[in-house]
């Protein structure tokens, strides 16, 4: 069973940063539930921190980590302002879906 | 003073640890100093002092490199930098957070909201424009980004008694930081691609690779999709109407103006550094992008009776003349667009201003009815508010003209006439719906019940929004003096 342990390289970390990153942008596309909603972009900003700290890897260079350092904290910043609004939203419309908040348009 | 906090890193930083450290002062005095709510209007002399501090470091900043001659100074081993392009947008910040601090006052006793925060949120938000404006590297310019979005969010959802409020804090929050992954991962790429975070190492890099590496297509594509979000460009404009109607008004002017310059200065500081060397292949599609914000923005704006709506759409046709200065991308385009931005910082303040003025306990202030006949209720604010629209339309002697000019005129240079014609075009329908405005403030017949009594904020705002529009029009020359020293080269 050698041919299970191929080495992960610099392209397997890109495709998985990618599919983070497209997942969770799907989720925002798609997704009703503003929590949901909130999850997806978390998953994003990590998508984008697989790249960096491969990034960093490839290149030797600690720039790429302390930059994925600063989105953790950025990422947590968001969530806990989101969640903050989504608290103030629910507080007055007794709803989390994202079809149902429809008082502003056109 | 270290080797890793020189004087000179001092020197530059100094704006910004004071719009961060009086910010925090005032969410400390808020509860110590002014327990009761009717004395919490004092703390926008807070804001004043802070902006008087800011101003005198700015222009210590100016004189210094005026006296020493040279064009820039990089500090923080290269993280931040002292030139005129950031001295110049910081100006316009330092302008956008007093203005939103002096009408605020009344708007909020008016809503029955804390005051505290928002000084304190004003200052924070002007904090992560400086750094829009003056870092030269990825991670300091996302950070920046970052602290100025997130507390717009709180900014924009700041009456959490209101619904509409609440709305647009989601909308705002969700496509906010939606558009932010989108340009974390476009850094991620371009720090992957040249291994290094400076801007200067990042375009040194570039200049070595070829330009059909599908890579570099997809940094480029989802950065500037991130920056146009921010912009509020078609089609990533949705949020913009909805955001800028639910939010408080003061935010909501201090949000058109503060958050698009800064995203102005972000698009410059990427698009004439790093990818400057691959602009046949941005070139095309932000012409496209650009006619198609100038028509999505005038022609939703025709329909609104919502001027708060209406003014958010026509803002989305101003990004997209700024846009076409980039377009244009030669010296009289980028100066273009850096006066564009300023001017409109001036006129579209005004504007909103005597929306906020009309704002009262049970009246909105912000629909077309309630505009009806202002001139006989109260004749100098509708006078301001003409010369406001006029300047908006680009009608001369105001300053909305000589902005527009600079626009075409590079379009013309570059030989792009037929962008500069859909522009013109476009004109012709802004004057329609802004006179729209005009006609329901000096034909119809007065609304009953209505009054606009301005603070003393508010005529002091009112008055230097518009000094600054008709005075940029009239003396042009010297402002167009420090505005050409801002180009970025």
């Amino acid at each position: 069973m050698e041919g299970l342990l191929y080495p992960i390289t610099l392209t397997h970390y890109l495709v998985l940063g990618a599919a983070l990153f497209l997942i969770g942008a799907l989720g925002v596309l798609v997704r009703r539930n503003l929590v949901i909603i909130l999850m997806s972009i978390e998953l994003m900003l990590n998508g984008v921190n697989v790249n960096l700290v491969a990034f960093s890897g490839l290149h030797g260079d600690v720039n790429g980590q302390i930059f994925a350092i600063f989105i953790i904290a950025v990422a947590v910043a968001e969530a806990a302002i989101g969640l903050g609004i989504l608290i103030a939203l629910f507080r007055n419309k007794m709803t989390v879906q994202a079809d149902e908040i429809q008082l502003l348009k056109w | 003073m270290s080797e890793f906090y020189t004087s000179l890193d001092h020197f530059a930083i100094l704006p910004a640890l004071l719009m961060g450290l009086f910010g925090c002062a005032i969410f400390l005095f808020d509860f110590w100093l002014f327990p009761s709510a009717r004395e919490k209007r004092y703390l926008v002399w807070f804001v004043i002092v802070t902006e008087a501090f800011v101003g005198v470091a700015l222009y210590r900043q100016f004189a210094y490199l005026k006296s020493s001659g040279i064009s820039s100074v990089s500090a923080f081993k290269g993280l931040l930098s002292i030139d005129g392009f950031s001295i110049f947008f910081n100006v316009m910040f330092l302008v956008a957070a007093l203005l939103a601090a002096l009408v605020s006052y009344r708007y909020l006793e008016e809503e029955r909201e804390n005051h505290g925060e928002y000084y304190g949120l004003l200052l924070m938000a002007q904090c992560g424009m400086f750094f829009l404006a003056s870092a030269t590297e990825l991670v300091s310019l996302f950070i920046g980004v970052e602290l100025m979005t997130i507390t717009f969010y709180v900014l924009v959802g700041f009456l959490a008694r209101d619904k509409r409020s609440n709305e647009a804090a989601i909308k705002y929050f969700i496509l906010g930081s939606f558009s932010s992954a989108f340009l974390a991962y476009g850094f991620s790429l371009l720090y992957g691609l040249t291994g290094s975070t400076h801007l200067a190492g990042i375009t040194a890099a570039l200049a070595s690779r070829p330009l059909d590496d599908p890579i570099l297509l997809i940094a480029i594509i989802t950065t500037t999709v991130g920056v146009l979000f921010k912009l509020a460009v078609a089609p990533f404009h949705m949020w913009a109407p909805d955001v800028y109607e639910g939010a408080p008004t003061p935010v909501t002017a201090y949000l058109a103006v503060g958050s698009k310059a800064a995203a102005i200065a972000l698009l410059l500081r990427l698009f004439e550094g790093p990818l400057a060397g691959s602009r046949d292949m941005w070139e095309p599609m932000l012409a496209v992008v650009a006619v198609l914000t100038i028509t999505v923005g005038n022609l939703g704006a025709l329909s609104q009776d919502n001027i708060k709506r209406m003014l958010a759409y026509s803002a989305v046709a101003h990004a997209g003349y700024m846009l076409l200065g980039l377009v244009a991308g030669n010296e009289t385009g980028i100066m273009g667009v850096v006066i564009y931005a300023f001017v409109y910082s001036f006129m579209n303040f005004g504007a909103f201003l005597v929306l906020i003025g009309l704002r009262q306990q049970d009246v909105r202030g912000e629909s077309m009815e309630e505009l009806h006949g202002l001139m006989r209720r109260n004749g100098p604010a509708s006078v301001m508010m003409l010369v406001f629209l006029v300047s908006l339309a680009g009608i001369p002697p105001t300053a909305g003209f000589i902005a527009k000019y600079f626009i075409f005129l590079a379009l013309i240079e570059t030989g792009h006439y037929v962008l500069a014609l859909i522009g013109v075009l476009y004109v012709a329908v802004a004057i329609y719906y802004y006179f729209r405005v005009v006609r329901a403030m000096f034909l119809d017949a007065p609304a009953s019940g209505l009054n606009l009594i301005p603070s003393t904020g508010l005529r002091v705002a009112i008055v230097a929004a518009g000094i600054g529009t008709i005075g940029l029009g009239l003396f042009a020359e010297p402002f167009l003096r420090l505005a050409g020293m801002s180009i970025l080269r």
